[in-house]
């Protein structure tokens, strides 16, 4: 016989864990991926840190399963991604670099997309639940418009908006902040800080964004040509000694800038 | 074109498997036939009427000298409806609209839209390419309908006009019912259905294997065209050697 409180069903887990393990990929014989290991515990912004080409918007393909590995393995909640219905079973979403919004669709519909695709809500739910998410992300007078007609930074919150019309366990953002200025910038890391503290959802940001890294990450993993080179808190990256992260964390226009100022 | 043709049969063979969900996807099937039959009809028809025209300036005074006026409307009938309205709206569908749903398909595919549907468990398949086809599939055999009655009109009007010819519309239309049959008809409505499912395979493929920025797009776009004109013609010869069989 079974417990009473089992009766009871549980309420939705909020955030998943996600373990890459060994992963390999190469095109056309260039390794771009050379042997991935990481963790990300729930409810973590984990980011991952690197120059431009070091892999880590293909590394994002992989967790969200548009590219399979030649090698490695990775796991949602202990489960391999490769054994069946994994995939369907957990609730991830990826916020495209570029938004990736569908051009032939306006703002609104490209929100509730999801839902009404899958048929989960009636139409007005979905206009509700769709302007509720865009509100959320302070853009109320926008539902309308075509993407075409939409700032950079606005479609980024847009993309965000879709992205939490699923409701996500996993969130993986790619370059968030990529042209964006700076004020625009930081509105998009307090979105990403906001999206946590609310929601509890594992958070996986891949970028190029010092500051943002800094300024978001319980933990970072730095990544150059495929390879991480280290992990660990913000204060451990900051503080690590390997030259290439060095290089990569004090790159300045006038690097002597600084010491002549001193 | 012919290393890609498995990769065609393929997609060809999950969109059916897909039928079952073309009701939900009906709006957009709804558009898409909006579309092409507003991108098209006009253009079916002017090009059938000066096909028909033609085809009888060509052959009516020819056959005029040797007494044979009254055959024409037979000749331009049967021409029409078996062979040229098929193969000519086919010709203009793959230009008009093959090309855009390779362009459309294939900036979906570079701008990362389709992954994006991807991500979202939603299938590009079901999407994208079966209202597609499904849109192509019905209106191609309408457009040919439009196109061998205009064509019809159109070979009519030269035959009354053309003073080498000189019928009148009674005489044309009494020969093409003498020799054209329902059966020549539908015989060019069953071959524009197997083009239109020829296009519209081979134009979604060519979007989906799109790759590189507008360089890319314009690539496809042009594989699209070249490749669903060259299919129908080559399969034109073979539906039309398998039809002949049939009617012996």
């Amino acid at each position: 016989m079974s417990e009473p409180s089992s009766a009871v069903p549980a309420p939705p887990q909020q955030s998943v864990s996600v373990r890459v393990q060994g992963l390999r990929k190469s095109y056309g014989g260039t390794p771009v991926l050379k042997g991935i290991d990481f963790e990300v515990q729930r409810g973590e912004i984990f980011v991952i840190m690197g120059p431009s080409g070091s892999g880590k918007s293909v590394l994002l393909k992989h967790i969200i399963g548009l590219e399979a590995p030649d090698e490695g393995d990775i796991f949602i909640e202990g489960e391999s991604v490769r054994a069946e219905g994994v995939m369907s079973k957990y609730r991830m979403a990826l916020v495209f670099q570029s938004g990736a919004l569908l051009n032939s669709l306006n703002v609104i519909e490209n929100v509730g997309l999801y839902l009404s695709e899958h048929r989960l809500k009636k139409p007005d739910e979905i206009t509700r639940i769709a302007t509720e998410k865009l509100e959320f992300l302070g853009l109320k007078n926008v539902a309308d418009r075509n993407p075409g007609e939409l700032s950079g930074g606005m479609k980024k919150r847009v993309a965000i908006a879709r992205a939490l019309v699923i409701e996500p366990q996993l969130i993986l953002y790619d370059e968030p902040t990529s042209e964006l200025d700076p004020l625009s910038a930081v509105v998009i890391g307090e979105e990403i800080l906001n999206l946590q503290k609310r929601t509890h959802v594992t958070s996986l940001v891949v970028t190029h964004d010092r500051d943002l890294a800094f300024g978001i990450a319980d933990r970072i993993a730095v990544m150059h040509e495929g390879e991480i080179l280290a992990l660990g808190t913000v204060e451990e990256i900051r503080r690590h000694k390997h030259p290439v992260i060095h290089r990569f964390l004090n790159a300045d226009f006038r690097p002597n800038h600084q010491q002549q100022h001193s | 074109m012919f290393e890609n043709i498995g990769e065609m049969i393929v997609l060809l063979w999950r969109t059916l498997r897909a039928l079952p969900q073309v009701f939900r996807q009906r709006q957009k099937v709804f558009d898409q036939l909006f579309e092409i039959g507003n991108a098209s009809l006009l253009m079916a028809c002017v090009l059938a009427l000066f096909i028909g025209g033609v085809i009888a300036l060509q052959t009516g005074p020819v056959l005029a000298e040797r007494g044979l006026s009254s055959a024409i409307g037979g000749l331009v009938g049967l021409s029409i409806c078996k062979e040229l309205a098929p193969v000519m709206m086919a010709v203009l569908i793959a230009g008009r609209i093959g090309s855009a749903m390779a362009a459309e398909i294939g900036s979906m595919q570079v701008y990362q839209e389709i992954d994006a549907l991807r991500t979202m468990n939603i299938n590009p398949i079901y999407y994208l390419v079966l209202p597609r086809i499904v849109a192509i599939t019905i209106s191609l055999p309408i457009l040919v309908l439009f196109a061998i009655l205009v064509g019809w009109f159109g070979g009519g009007l030269v035959a009354v006009l053309n003073e080498k010819i000189a019928i009148t519309f009674q005489s044309f239309f009494t020969n093409l019912r003498l020799v054209v049959e329902l059966g020549d008809v539908l015989n060019g409505l069953f071959k524009s259905t197997v083009f239109a499912v020829v296009i519209g395979t081979v134009c979604c493929h060519q979007g989906l294997v799109t790759i590189g920025g507008p360089r890319g797009i314009g690539r496809s776009v042009t594989k699209a065209v070249v490749n669903s004109i060259v299919l129908v013609l080559i399969l034109d010869y073979f539906l039309t050697r398998f039809l002949l069989y049939l009617e012996k």
